[in-house]
């Protein structure tokens, strides 16, 4: 007589042989990584099964390889979202090369940095402001903005000011003015951000530079000549400045007594150091290179529909490497010095690319 | 120049400024657009191969309708140029030529310059035409699969394994969903080729909630050997890995989700008199000056009278 729990036991294992397992048997584990729905079989490949029946094998390959990867997926904590059943997928595990550069933060400007040292925060202005005249809420800038003085009919004639001078004029001219002003100290610290160098104070165009200014113009004009300014005449009533330009910088007589000795003593490790000043094997390289540069200008020159010729000339596509300056560094290359830098990374690059 | 809005030359429109932004260098940078370019003579397999592997990779890719002479081994500049252009940094070049027949060069920028290059064969290859069965939505996140020990042991093979990936895995998700696992890519390594199979993902019961995977082979079908190779150098290739410190991530303002999980959002707009609002104009409600209506009555009763007369 068959029981209760017979009955079931036997119903459960038919359903269960009815649906196929969900089970596979691997050697080694493969490695999945679920953020990117990857997985990466180390298992050798049966070759028999292969030669027998190429695409069969494959597919059944990939057949327990997803259903690896998918029992690892159904784990995973699900949510609904919108009347679908999502999983949240893990970060990935594989180290994949970025598109661009990673965005360096910009060093502060000048006065953010003052700022900073003496604690000044900034504070958000609002939007509008009350104006008086209209009665209203009007925009602090731009379009209908408060207290617009571009918009005025009449403009009093100060007391001091000369009468048949334009008020009108004058105004658009100092805007004109605060505008440009603005544009330079903008560039200026864009400038200074990327190292770039830019004229200093004395040298920018101004409407009414003071006489030190004029002075100073005048002088590195003077100085920026091939002969140092030396012939070059003087005006009838110039007098000859004196103490123009950067004042050198010494240090005190008896000062920082550690520094003077760590001075003192890196001049001597610099006199004693063995290596050469000149790195023979770098001169030597770079004397091989310019040769091979000249002889395949040279080729190129003469066959110019030859057979053999490879190709467009080699750019500096060949040794793009040589653009990045670390990339110049290989193994065994000692002591870069500051000159040698890009063409030996060239030099490097085209004896990869060969 | 950090940002955009540091630049020489500022963008003077909003949308100038939107599409630099696009461009810019990011902490979480964009999904990687891929080119596929024709070289100078191509075969049918080839422009077909070209032609599926678009389809795959839609719609992150851009296909060149026009023949591009050039060789990607010898100079890379052309290359650079349309990667700046398009700002893309994956790129797949197909040509065939007697020495190299059915030549695929698969290849990956950083920063605009050249970072990996493979040079691949196509041997065997069988359409998506040639499998009748139903085949899947674009821009369905594959799964890949690798199989294969040169995968892990050949140093060529582990790059052209990474620039798969890079090239394949479709859009970055957080979520996935359940039903949508329908595409799977399978990559094997054996003797030096490399077999690419593509199949459609058919969940079926199993016992348990972790259904049973069948597949049935919707292709492309691909056999390739791998030709030359031009990898980066170690210090180059560490350097484009880098990973940033993960900032605060930014807060979208503005935008919420009601009951029914539509997106919403608020637009501010100032008081308005709904009387004097600019609405189409038809200019048969057009309201008459009173003196265009007198000259009108005029004119109604001459006519009337020549009528009558």
């Amino acid at each position: 007589m068959a029981t209760v729990e017979d009955v079931l036991e036997s119903v459960t294992q038919k359903q269960a042989s009815k649906y196929k397992t969900i089970e596979v048997q691997k050697d080694i584990e493969p490695q999945l990584d679920l953020g990117n729905l990857l997985t990466v079989d180390q298992n050798p490949l049966e070759l028999k099964k292969f030669r027998a029946d190429k695409e069969a094998y494959l597919k059944s390959q990939a057949r327990d390889n997803t259903q690896l990867l998918f029992n690892a997926i159904w784990k995973l904590p699900t949510e609904r979202v919108e009347e679908a059943i999502c999983v949240k997928l893990p970060e990935t595990t594989t180290v994949l090369p970025r598109e661009k550069p990673i965005p360096k933060a910009k060093p502060p400007t000048r006065w953010e940095q003052y700022a900073l040292l003496k604690g000044i925060q900034k504070r958000k202005k609002g939007r509008m402001v009350w104006d008086e005249e209209s009665k209203e809420w009007r925009p602090r800038w731009g379009y209908k903005r408060a207290n617009d003085d571009t918009k005025d009919w009449v403009i009093e004639v100060p007391g001091n000011a000369d009468p048949n001078e334009d008020q009108f004029e004058k105004r658009m001219k100092a805007k004109k003015e605060r505008i440009a002003k603005n544009e330079l100290q903008r560039l200026r610290n864009i400038a200074r951000a990327t190292k770039s160098k830019v004229p200093g104070v004395g040298l920018t165009p101004t409407e009414k530079p003071s006489k030190e200014e004029v002075g100073l113009a005048l002088h590195l004009a003077k100085k920026s000549t091939a002969s140092l300014g030396k012939f070059t005449e003087k005006l009838p009533k110039e007098k000859e400045a004196k103490h123009v330009g950067k004042k050198r910088k010494f240090e005190p007589a008896i000062g920082d007594f550690k520094k003077e000795k760590e001075q003192q003593l890196n001049i001597i490790n610099v006199m004693e150091n063995k290596k050469p000043k000149l790195d023979i094997t770098k001169a030597v390289n770079r004397v091989i290179i310019q040769q091979d540069q000249d002889a395949s200008d040279e080729r190129r020159k003469r066959g110019g529909k030859v057979k053999n010729r490879r190709g467009p000339p080699r750019k500096k596509g060949a040794g793009g490497f040589g653009k990045k300056g670390k990339a110049g560094k290989g193994k065994g290359q000692k002591g870069m010095g500051g000159k040698g830098k890009g063409k030996m990374g060239k030099g490097k690059g085209k004896g990869k690319g060969r | 120049m950090a940002t955009v809005m540091q630049r020489i030359v500022k963008p003077k429109t909003q949308a100038a400024k939107r599409a630099l932004e696009v461009r810019a260098p990011k902490l979480e940078e964009n999904d990687k657009v891929a080119m596929f370019i024709k070289g100078g003579h191509t075969s049918e397999t080839i422009t077909q191969v070209l032609k599926e592997l678009y389809l795959l990779k839609k719609p992150n890719a851009i296909s060149f309708k026009r023949k591009n002479i050039m060789r990607p081994f010898d100079d890379q500049s052309s290359i650079e140029f349309f990667s700046q252009k398009n700002d893309s940094s994956l790129f797949l070049f197909g040509s065939h030529s007697k020495k190299r027949p059915n030549n695929l060069v698969l290849g990956r920028l950083y920063d605009h310059h050249v970072l990996d290059m493979v040079e691949l064969g196509v041997v065997n290859f069988r359409s998506m035409q040639d499998f009748p069965t139903e085949k899947i939505a674009m821009g369905t996140k594959p799964c890949l699969v690798f199989e294969g020990e040169a995968f892990e042991q050949d140093h060529e093979h582990r790059r052209l394994k990474n620039m798969l990936i890079d090239f394949f895995r479709g859009v970055k998700a957080n979520n996935v969903r359940l039903q949508g696992l329908e595409h799977v890519l399978q990559f094997t390594a054996l003797d030096g080729k490399v077999m690419v199979r593509s199949y459609k993902v058919l969940l079926k019961k199993s016992g348990s909630r972790t259904p049973r995977v069948e597949l049935s082979e919707i292709g492309p079908a691909l056999d390739l050997e791998v030709r030359r190779t031009r990898l980066a150098s170690d210090d180059l290739y560490k350097k484009a890995c880098k990973k940033p410190k993960k900032g605060k991530p930014k807060k979208v303002k503005n935008v919420k989700t009601d009951v029914f999980g539509a997106k919403m959002g608020r637009v501010h707009m100032e008081r308005q008199d709904f009387s004097k609002l600019q609405t189409r104009k038809m200019k048969g409600l057009k309201r008459q000056a009173p003196g265009d209506t007198e000259t009108a009555k005029k004119a109604k009763t001459e006519s009337s009278e020549l009528a009558e007369s």
